[in-house]
């Protein structure tokens, strides 16, 4: 089965419908969102309702920092990333609130892990930047395969029985074989704003089958998403790092 | 783990066990049948059991993960491959024959058969790193021969693709692999280089042609670190014979500093293909190492030689193509030959690793015998080389990057496109003969190479013409 996976999608509903459609034609059959579905873009209603849906038909859905961040002021953010979210929190509905505050912070499916930040301690955010830091998730799960995004860079660690790292900035639309006998942390890239240079939206099809992994990138309208930001009074910079992936 | 299943007659996945041809430290291989398919085939199953070296494993892992990615002549198929969970294997084809290690009684080879051997193995290493993998274990062992001449590639358990993860790049802290062929880089944990490879093959022309490995059999780490800061001998120091051309190509591919090696392996064939072609420098010459005291400075400046390595190997692949430009320079208009070489130093402008070969064809007649010498009594064929020389001198291309070539061909058009092939050039450069009486009369040189090239061609016209006749420029000279 062809698994379809999303990461901070960020309100940025041009680029979740690109790499939706791109999926779909790929012959996806099953999505998972690994959470911060708001924030930053200026279509949270569009994606959270997106997301419902999918999650309705059997998506698998976790929480991320921003959607946590719209129903509680506790969680610490820099100054562009507050205004967004109290932007966002005045636009979304009880119900759609209510999604974000209910999704859980992993799914554990055994073979299979799905989490915003990683996998050792979720609640508290954790950046995964080094081998040292995927070490930790991996050693916190049995799963063959872990997701998260969280950096917004598209990275994959894997981690053999005598616990030697290796890392991989995967390179795009060429598949990975995810050999069973060591154990993989596939960070995805972003779906919404890209941060690794490419300011295509990023995904990732996993094969659950022959556990061969793709990261893919789906070109997507960048000028209507920044300008809706624009538009909105949302921080300008929001809006032209899109067009850097930056 | 669980327990191999294999033994003569066993089933796995389809594949009928047969025979155990080899038991070596890592793998076992054995033959296997398959009702669909009808070539002869080999399974390779990893040690894995209790006190076996762990590099076992990984080393399968990456030739799991590599094997199936890989295609063409230079390497054996692959048919399947076997999960650790179950049973792990890989099934490719048995290749005929044995490895060049059963050449080592006969060493040293004579300089062409070695010259001719090892340009083989070039080829087929250009072949491996266009497909983005770095071999890492290149020795007479790795390497077989098809019947139809072709080099093969075998054995990737240490080899490094550039687009998967490097399963061995932190698995051990000490450089795995052959010790008298490894590249001083790999002792400093570089595993991304190409040129590498290169190195290994410079220490087997080394070894075919002297019958010496240039830094001996020493498997001691501390013996190893010598070559990065100690040259080699050079061979004429060994036999008083060797060509000086040989020489200057192996000790380029002993350099200690990757960047003073070719810049790839294509370009090594190159020299292989056209030994009389090769620039001759200082190296040519030597009778000596470096002095002690030159050694010395190396090895205590480490930290400044330390290479850097390039992070793709498609991309340095890229920067240091082959181009070659065809030249009429007997009938050739002036303007065009002017225009052709504006377009090659515009091109060369981006590519400081590029080197070039300058094409002519000597046009043979269909019937009557030709003679060599024109009716002045010149040598058409060194003039022909002369007139080469002189349109790329403005280039003021360094000598090791350029050569010149007279073909001598009935068929021009088929003679460019066979030297193209043969000598793996990524880009020509050829003129369009402009609306001329004869290009209606014989056909275009230029459309023809165009359109059957596997290369880039880039098909060059005057600037003034294309507007002094209308239409001129539609069609290719």
């Amino acid at each position: 089965m062809l698994l379809a996976v999303f990461s901070d999608i960020h309100g940025n509903r041009q680029a979740f419908e690109a790499c939706l459609k791109l999926a779909r034609a790929k012959g996806a059959e099953r999505f998972a969102l690994l959470g911060d579905f708001v924030g930053y873009g200026a279509d949270p209603e569009w994606v959270v309702d997106t997301a419902m849906q999918l999650v309705a038909e059997g998506a698998i859905a976790v929480r991320g920092n921003h959607d946590e961040a719209v129903n509680s002021t506790t969680e610490s953010m820099n100054n562009e990333a507050q205004i967004a979210i109290e932007w966002t929190r005045g636009r979304l509905d009880v119900a759609q609130r209510r999604f974000l505050a209910e999704l859980p912070m992993l799914v554990d499916e055994k073979e299979r892990l799905y989490v915003h930040s990683e996998a050792s301690s979720p609640q508290r955010w954790t950046y995964v930047r080094s081998t040292t830091d995927a070490a930790k998730s991996l050693i916190a799960t049995p799963a063959h395969v872990t997701f998260c995004g969280h950096v917004h860079r598209p990275a994959l660690y894997s981690m053999s029985v005598t616990a030697k790292m290796t890392s991989l900035v995967p390179k795009t639309d060429v598949s990975v074989p995810l050999l069973r006998g060591r154990q993989w942390l596939a960070v995805l890239g972003s779906v919404g704003q890209p941060r690794d240079g490419d300011p295509s939206a990023a995904f990732v099809l996993f094969d659950t089958v022959s556990c061969q992994i793709t990261y893919c990138r789906a070109p997507y309208d960048v000028a209507t998403a920044a300008s809706r930001i624009r538009e909105n009074g949302l921080p300008h910079w929001l809006a032209d790092r899109l067009s850097q992936g930056r | 783990m669980p327990k191999p299943l294999v033994k003569s007659g066993a089933v796995i996945d389809g594949y009928t066990i047969g025979e155990c041809v080899h038991a070596g430290g890592m793998a076992t291989l054995w033959t296997v049948t398959h009702p669909g398919i009808d070539v002869p085939l080999l399974m390779k199953i990893p040690r894995v059991s209790e006190g076996e070296d762990p590099a076992a494993i990984v080393s399968f892992e990456m030739e799991m993960m590599i094997l199936p990615r890989l295609a063409g002549p230079h390497v054996p198929a692959c048919f399947g491959t076997g999960d650790f969970a179950h049973q792990a294997y890989v099934v490719i084809e048995r290749i005929a024959g044995t490895t060049l290690y059963k050449r080592l009684p006969d060493l040293p080879l004579p300089y062409d058969e070695a010259r001719q051997l090892v340009a083989k193995i070039a080829t087929a290493l250009a072949d491996l790193h266009r497909q983005n993998v770095i071999h890492h274990d290149i020795k007479p062992s790795s390497i077989m021969f098809r019947e139809s001449g072709e080099a093969v590639l075998i054995d990737y358990g240490l080899s490094h693709h550039n687009h998967l993860p490097d399963l061995l790049q932190e698995e051990f802290r000490l450089p795995y692999g052959t010790a008298p062929y490894m590249a001083p880089e790999r002792l400093l944990g570089v595993r991304d280089d190409p040129r590498s490879d290169l190195f290994s093959l410079g220490v087997l022309l080394y070894f075919f042609t002297t019958g010496e490995r240039p830094f001996g059999e020493g498997e001691t780490l501390r013996a190893m670190r010598r070559r990065l800061w100690r040259d080699p001998h050079p061979p004429r120091k060994l036999r008083a014979d060797y060509p000086p051309w040989l020489q200057e190509v192996v000790l380029r591919c002993l350099e200690i500093d990757p960047a003073w090696r070719y810049p790839t392996v294509s370009q090594l064939a190159f020299d292989l293909a056209h030994p009389d072609q090769v620039k001759l420098t200082a190296r040519s010459e030597r009778l000596k190492r470096d002095s002690l005291s030159v050694a010395w400075r190396r090895r205590f400046n480490l930290g400044a030689v330390q290479p850097r390595a390039t992070a793709d190997v498609a991309a340095q692949i890229a920067s240091s193509p082959i181009l070659a430009v065809a030249l009429d320079t007997a009938e050739g208009a002036p303007e065009l030959n002017e225009a052709l070489r504006i377009t090659t130093e515009r091109i060369l402008a981006t590519l400081p690793s590029a080197r070039l070969a300058c094409v002519n064809v000597l046009k043979l007649n269909r019937i009557a015998v030709d003679k060599t010498l024109d009716e002045q009594g010149s040598n058409k064929h060194i003039d022909r080389m002369v007139a080469l020389r002189h349109w790329a001198a403005p280039l003021k291309l360094d000598e090791s990057r350029l050569t010149v070539h007279v073909l001598e061909a009935v068929d021009p058009a088929t003679a460019l496109l066979e030297f193209a092939e043969m000598n793996s050039v990524d880009h020509l450069i050829i003129g369009a003969r402009q609306g001329s009486f004869r290009r209606t009369l014989l056909g275009s040189v230029s459309a023809k190479v165009a359109s059957e090239a596997a290369c880039t061609v880039t098909v060059v016209r005057p600037p003034r013409m294309a507007t002094a006749k209308p239409g001129a420029g539609v069609v290719w000279g």
